[in-house]
């Protein structure tokens, strides 16, 4: 936070900042000190934020020609493909926005794993980001549910059974999802009204989020506090907007190519197949940005148990913070810890893998392999190496390096070493 | 704490008494939002379907909806009935007679909700390792009496409520 307080230049703005301090936070968020070294890793936190505009701005126009309703909610859906003007573009950048939308979150959380961002003093700028990424979860099984073909309808049907695993009120509780005795068209309706709600809630969570970021500040690649403002830090803009502004152009770049030449490569042709209650598709996928909890549902052979585990996968993310015991948040002082990132994020990939895959053979045996190490790198390899592990020593702050000679702090820390 | 204990006085009361009354007025309010997303009388009026069974072959099923759900309705041979009847009840893992799935003297029909008791899809007929059902979703497998044998569901398939109205037709609900 600048330390010098704004005043306004005109007597109007003065007038109506005294009122309403809308220019001091505008202020704020122009000079708000940056660390200096944040790499592409950090532009992800703008994209994301782009990615929600998209899909609220696409999402409320797509309402304006959607029909909710189980005997009109397909056709309507096919309509705003042939029949709404630009409709086949405006749907394919809501369906596809969804997974660009995951895409990038992935790559923010796991930025966020691989710098240590989640530890003191950030814990609750963690849990916000995780509340939002339950939340949209919920709102993008629930849109995927609105064309209602088969996958929208068997999709729904398995995930709301997924509540009737709990003991003595688990029917009770999918009949009252369902407000039917199956899935039907109460069960659409609502989730029409809550796909509408979720996004708003959601952003409400981002703008906590950025507060809570804005006290702390960022982490950096060097993960060590410093002084803001100081030598170590740069306003937020030009220099970051600047820099986000180029990454989001690639990603759009991406994204435009799925919307334009591969609009239904992430989903799944029998969700063009209008819903069925009597038939069941051969092979029920969810998204691909949720196989890889679908693969650990699936490696455990008994219903409440895998429900639980799976739950509890997303569950421990939340205590995250004080399962790492490690006193340096950056890996990329932390030598073994390093090694066990890379192997989650291959291990996460794999259950991703498996669960687009029959749960049988050889699947079977590395979505249950992969579901074993998943739990064990939070439970175990987290406190064990935090407490045990010899980092790399730190700088003192973001110049020293750079000025040592060394464009990677690491490395520059070796130079010094032999010196 | 106890040092600084202080007589109940009547602003204690007013206070207790306000958040007692706040408690029952928010319950009071919330429990129609909660209550409004089951089931609502139309939903509840689908409640009973009934079946022409008399075209129907020895060895042969129909599928009908009840309620939003398939109903399988099939017509067993005496060897699937024989079959069913054969098996150690220590070999099920939700130990159920077939006896007690169907009604008496009318046992070769076999009347049950088409629904797997694991994520709620629907089971394919003639197919799995025990001469019944097999779910494609999660891979369980029932037998000839719609019993879960193998795979992740925890229990057999339900048997709805249900009744013959004559020899030709049944009620379901």
């Amino acid at each position: 936070m600048s330390e010098h307080e704004y005043v306004p230049k005109s007597k109007a703005a003065k007038w109506f900042n005294d009122r309403l301090p809308l220019l001091t936070l505008g202020a704020h968020l122009t000079d708000y000190p940056t660390p200096k070294n944040l790499n592409y890793w950090w532009t992800f936190g703008g994209i994301l934020t782009f990615c929600l505009i998209t899909q609220i701005v696409t999402g409320i126009v797509l309402a304006m020609h959607y029909v909710a309703h189980a005997d009109l909610a397909f056709a309507s859906v096919e309509h705003i493909m042939r029949d709404v003007n630009y409709g086949w573009l405006i749907r394919y950048i809501h369906s596809n926005g969804a997974s660009m939308f995951f895409l990038a979150v992935y790559i923010h959380i796991f930025r966020s794993l691989f710098y240590g961002s989640y530890k003191s003093p950030r814990e609750v700028i963690w849990i916000i980001g995780l509340m939002i990424y339950l939340l949209m979860m919920a709102a993008a099984f629930m849109g995927y549910v609105l064309p209602w073909g088969q996958m929208s309808f068997w999709g729904a049907t398995v995930i709301t059974n997924l509540f009737s695993a709990i003991p003595l009120v688990g029917d009770s509780i999918t009949t009252w999802l369902w407000g039917a005795y199956s899935v039907d068209n109460p069960t659409l309706n609502r989730f029409f009204s809550l796909h509408y709600l979720i996004p708003f809630l959601i952003l409400g969570l981002v703008v906590l989020h950025i507060w809570a970021l804005h006290v702390p500040g960022n982490n950096n690649p060097v993960g060590i506090d410093i002084k803001k403002p100081s030598k170590d830090t740069v306003p937020f803009h030009p220099y970051i907007t600047i820099k986000d502004a180029f990454a989001l152009l690639v990603f759009m770049i991406i994204f435009a190519g799925f919307v334009f030449f591969t609009p239904n490569v992430l989903g799944h042709s029998d969700n063009y197949i209008p819903a069925n209650p009597l038939v069941t598709p051969a092979h029920i996928v969810p998204e691909w940005y949720l196989l890889p909890f679908y693969a650990i549902l699936r490696s455990v052979p008994d219903k409440l148990g895998g429900v639980i585990l799976m739950f509890s996968a997303i569950f421990i993310l939340f205590v995250l913070p004080w399962l790492d015991t490690s006193k340096v948040r950056s890996a990329v002082f932390r030598p073994i810890y390093r090694q066990f990132f890379w192997i989650l994020v291959i291990d996460v990939l794999m259950l991703g893998y498996v669960g687009a895959m029959p749960a049988e053979g050889i699947y079977l045996v590395l979505a249950r392999v992969g579901t074993i190490y998943y739990f064990l790198h939070f439970i175990v390899v987290m406190p064990v190496v935090g407490y045990l592990e010899k980092t790399d020593p730190i700088p003192m702050s973001i110049s020293e390096p750079v000025l040592s000679g060394g464009a990677e702090p690491s490395l520059a820390r070796k130079v010094n070493d032999k010196v | 704490m106890s040092k600084e204990e202080k007589k109940v006085n009547r602003r204690d009361f007013l206070f207790t008494a306000s958040y007692t009354v706040g408690a029952v007025g928010v319950g009071a309010v919330i429990w129609p939002m909660i209550d409004q997303m089951n089931p609502d009388k139309a939903q509840q009026a689908l409640a009973t379907t009934e079946v022409d069974i008399s075209s129907i072959e020895p060895g042969k099923s129909i599928t009908v909806l009840w309620r939003g759900k398939p109903v399988f309705l099939k017509r067993r041979t005496s060897e699937e009935i024989a079959e069913a009847r054969a098996v150690k009840l220590d070999d099920l893992p939700d130990p159920q007679k077939d006896e007690d799935r169907v009604k008496e003297g009318k046992d070769e029909w076999l009347v049950m909700l088409g629904v797997c008791t694991h994520l709620g899809c629907v089971p394919l007929k003639d197919k799995g390792d025990f001469n019944g059902w097999f779910c494609p979703c999660h891979g369980s497998h029932y037998d000839v009496s719609g019993r879960i044998r193998k795979g992740p569901a925890p229990t057999n398939m339900e048997i709805p409520k249900f009744e013959f109205v004559d020899n030709n037709t049944i009620k379901i609900g």
